[in-house]
């Protein structure tokens, strides 16, 4: 069988790329961080930090490599298989969700570091259009009729479950405790929402570049940077009387450093978000740092305001999770309504 | 056509192999997989995930969608095809030649500039947000998108055949007496039909796997404005991989039963046109 | 979808048609619109992708532009397309040869089969090369073993694209084969020439523009795909994403203009394509209506 001359150089060249594509591979100490949506802008000056200080400990070169998105998205792909090897996601149960499906590390990863593997901490407050034209205050006033709030869908993203999470705290602790009226409460909340976006970030982009909605309802440090981002656009940060402490954590994935001789490398760097300049690096991008020298330095730029935690309200994220989350739970139900 | 073919030609053994390998290496093999994961599933199982409350009022939206979008492309793209075979009018050429713009366009790009245009502060929606027409973030929203994405098909299905419309039976009707709009119904449409069926179903068949374009429009508001794909990446998202694989089943069946329809309805265009 | 090179008719054609032609003002109407349907669906979304890229002038295009990870998604899409599309043509060729020139059983349901990404979400083309090679998947601890990595990587990606794309070519061959039969390559075999001398020189000049078209409109796809790339890429950035995804990437980081800066690179490409195209139609038409003038001449 004899090919025509232009057929053969053709398929010369399609083996060529084939072979190219696959030989790609480097030699240096390459670490790949899946991160949800908000990290983006701590990571970037964080990872240059963290090379610099790792050259000089080591004289190794690293590179961090960065993949962001929905904080539920980014731990299937790592249950898929993408490559991690540190996680720092929005939630612990999506870690969980990382141990139990995917047996990448044990389930007890979250007591391997201080503070709840969580170096930094955030919660939910509220951004609103210049003047306050609906007169926001607190989470009672988000309820009302007329009132578009723009959340994520807690079904995916991460700051939209805390978002939840801390409507429904709150409504527990103005109704004495009492679920039906919360539970009534935060149907209330859902009945005001026009649009759903997938993550955190989304959301932001559907209040500040499309004008939808009167209430941006997420992360501290995401409506920060918002401010930051539009200094001439008119919003205005409101901070509710109550709101929950966000930790989100981070680990390694041990499967996968193991496989990539990555440990120590990992390890340091989990390690190097605790310590001063980790601490101040995620205090400049307004993550609420945990170290309370940091903390006393940076007291001005955060407002202060009554946190409540998950495990003292929920009982922690699996439980919250069953209750609220699971299909058929209670926002499935309210939803549905 | 012959129907009888001759076993002269070579590559019958090479092709055929060919193709089927291919095949099966990229459709076979993958959605075969697929189909196993879900026979893990008791058959109530997986009646239950694939026809919750929600999953129902995906399936409702895109194939409401889709079949709105494929109708308001057959109507509107018989008429630019039409226009542009028939007319000549400044511009002509270039409109003919942007009419598979959205096959070029990146889908996602096509959804960030849609919902740019619609929104309230777009340059469309600044007209039409007022008078209650609310194109991003709406089910309306999701049809402009598959709209966009569906355009050039009924058209360029159309043109060739009405480039070679035989002119001499319109001219003869219309010296039989017959007048413009009846010579369009009883002469011209009878032909147009078969091409139109085609490039609707196409349309149809390609609105109903549409994602990217609509991700960014729609505001995915779960009962109202999410799509069935979109469903089983948050189905995904929520490490529900079950529910995941019983909706893509789902769609995947109907999508290979609506291929079929299209190609009996194709066979039965080639043979009404001969 | 076929493409058949426009003819355009001659002055006198158009003479003879008067009876034929509707009255001015449904004429006019049914332009005006066509034109405004084609304003809304067409120009406006094609100006606006330009718009939104300079909104914030020239410098911030022009940075987003050779920003070192939009320089590497380009690299990755285009490294994608060079693999998926010779391979899809390929396949194309095959296919349609098959299926045109010979008769077999299964025959409709082959061609259902090489129409099904057509219409399967591309969110169900990834899943399904995840439940194939993810690490839960049937092959993905044999893979990890072997440190193989197809999902999040670029195989996997090129995988997806494959999939979504390789339908393109054969349905615009198939229907230009049929209607072409196989005498022409029946008269040449008899003539003495080889198989793959019949399909070079025979064939393939017989279906170039349809070939032509199907290309384009694969390449258009491979570049553009979103939904199915989305699931295994794994977005990591500088290294699996493509430009759509790093399209949306920029977009979610407060970087509209640039987002739509880089855009405009794809609706540029996707211009060009159109472009090329319509220029090859157009000659193609022209040496088409030389070659019939030509042969009106000859005959008394």
């Amino acid at each position: 069988m004899q090919l025509p001359p232009h057929l053969n150089k053709l398929l010369l060249l399609a083996a060529l790329t084939l072979f190219t594509a696959g030989a790609a591979t480097a030699k240096d100490i390459k670490l790949l961080n899946v991160s949800y949506d908000p990290t983006r802008e701590l990571y970037q000056d964080f990872n240059v930090a963290f090379a610099k200080h790792w050259q000089t400990k080591t004289g190794d070169k690293v590179t961090v490599q960065q993949s962001h998105g929905g904080s539920g998205k980014q731990a299937r792909s790592v249950i898929d298989g993408l490559e991690a090897d540190v996680v720092t996601l929005a939630l612990a149960y999506d870690i969980d969700a990382i141990a139990e499906k995917g047996r990448l590390l044990p389930k007890d990863w979250q007591s391997r570091l201080p503070h709840n593997s969580a170096p930094y901490t955030s919660t939910i407050v509220f951004l609103v259009r210049k003047g306050n034209p609906k007169g926001i205050k607190d989470w009672s006033d988000l309820v009302k009729r007329g009132v578009g709030i723009i959340p994520a869908n807690p079904k995916t993203s991460g700051a939209a479950r805390w978002t939840y999470l801390a409507a429904w705290g709150y409504a527990l602790k103005q109704n004495n405790g009492d679920e039906a009226r919360a539970r009534e409460f935060v149907a209330k909340f859902y009945q005001n929402v026009p649009v759903f976006d997938t993550g955190a970030r989304g959301a932001t982009t559907t209040f500040i570049q499309r004008g939808i909605g009167d209430v941006l309802v997420g992360w501290e440090n995401e409506a920060f940077l918002a401010l930051k981002e539009q200094p001439k656009g008119g919003y205005e940060l409101v901070v509710p009387s109550v709101s929950i402490l966000a930790e989100p954590p981070v680990t390694f994935v041990d499967k996968v450093v193991k496989r990539r001789g990555t440990t120590d490398v990992a390890k340091g760097y989990l390690d190097y978000l605790y310590s001063d300049e980790g601490q101040e690096i995620a205090a400049r991008n307004y993550y609420r740092p945990r170290s309370a020298a940091v903390a006393a330095k940076f007291a001005d730029k955060f407002p202060k305001l009554q946190l409540f935690t998950i495990d003292e309200v929920f009982g922690g994220w699996q439980q919250a999770t069953k209750a609220h989350f699971a299909d058929g739970g209670h926002f499935d139900q309210i939803q549905r309504r | 056509m012959a129907e009888n073919r001759f076993r002269v030609l070579p590559g019958f053994g090479l092709t055929m192999g060919f193709t089927l390998c291919y095949l099966s290496v990229l459709v076979l093999v993958p959605v075969g997989g697929l189909f196993l994961r879900t026979f893990s599933l008791s058959w109530a199982d997986f009646w239950r995930l694939a026809t919750t409350d929600r999953a129902l009022a995906a399936y409702q939206l895109t194939f409401g969608a889709s079949l709105a979008a494929a109708v308001i492309n057959a109507v509107f793209g018989t008429l630019l095809a039409w226009v542009l075979v028939r007319y000549d009018f400044p511009g002509r050429r270039f409109i003919d030649a942007l009419v598979d713009f959205p096959f070029a366009l990146p889908t996602a790009v096509a959804g960030l500039t849609l919902a740019n245009l619609f929104a309230e502060n777009g340059w469309l929606g600044q007209f039409l947000v007022p008078l209650g027409i609310k194109g991003a973030f709406t089910p309306l929203g999701v049809v402009i998108a598959l709209t966009f994405v569906g355009m050039p098909f009924v058209v360029r299905t159309l043109q060739p055949v009405l480039e070679n419309l035989d002119r001499d039976v319109e001219e003869a009707a219309a010296t039989l007496g017959a007048g413009r709009l009846r010579t369009f119904l009883s002469v011209i449409a009878p032909t147009l039909l078969p091409p139109v069926m085609t490039g609707f179903a196409l349309a149809f068949a390609r609105a109903i796997g549409e994602y990217g374009s609509i991700v960014f429009i729609s505001g995915n508001l779960p009962m109202k404005t999410e799509i069935a794909p979109y469903l089983i990446v948050i189905r995904l998202e929520e490490y529900d991989y079950t529910g995941a694989m019983a909706l893509a089943v789902v769609l995947l069946v109907i999508s290979f039963a609506l291929l079929a329809v299209i190609n009996v309805l194709e066979q039965w265009a080639n043979r009404f046109a001969k | 979808m076929a493409a058949i090179p426009k003819r355009q008719l001659t002055a006198g054609q158009r003479k003879s048609q008067r009876g034929t032609e509707e009255s001015p003002f449904v004429k006019w109407l049914l332009i005006t619109v066509a034109l405004l349907f084609s304003l809304v669906f067409l120009l406006l979304p094609l100006v606006n992708v330009f718009a939104q890229a300079f909104a914030k002038g020239f410098t911030v295009y022009w940075d987003a532009l050779k920003h070192p990870n939009t320089l590497s998604a380009m690299k990755l899409t285009l490294l994608v397309t060079a693999i998926c599309v010779p391979l899809n043509v390929l396949f194309g060729l095959a296919a349609a040869w098959a299926i045109t020139k010979f008769e077999f059983r299964g025959k409709s349901l082959l061609v259902t089969l090489i129409d099904l990404p057509f219409s399967v979400s591309p969110v169900v083309a990834g899943l399904m090369f995840v439940v194939l090679f993810g690490l839960q998947g049937y092959f993905g601890e044999w893979l990890a073993d072997r440190e193989i990595r197809i999902i999040f990587a670029v195989p996997g990606i090129v995988l997806a694209t494959l999939f979504v794309t390789f339908p393109f070519v054969a349905r615009e061959l198939i229907p230009i084969m049929q209607a072409a039969g196989s005498d022409q390559e029946q008269s040449a075999l008899t003539l003495g020439a080889n198989g793959w001398q019949t399909f070079w020189y025979v064939t393939l000049p017989s279906v170039k523009m349809g070939l032509l078209y199907g290309t384009i409109l694969c390449i258009a796809r491979c570049v553009g795909e979103f939904g199915a790339v989305s699931v295994v890429s794994g977005h990591i950035t500088g290294k699996t994403d493509t430009v759509p995804l790093h399209v949306e990437k920029l977009y979610n980081e407060y970087q509209g203009a640039a987002a739509f800066a880089v855009a405009s690179i794809l609706a540029l490409g996707a211009l060009l394509t159109l472009g090329l195209k319509t220029w090859l139609e157009w000659r193609e038409a022209k040496l088409e209506g030389l070659g019939q003038q030509a042969e009106a001449e000859v005959r008394p």
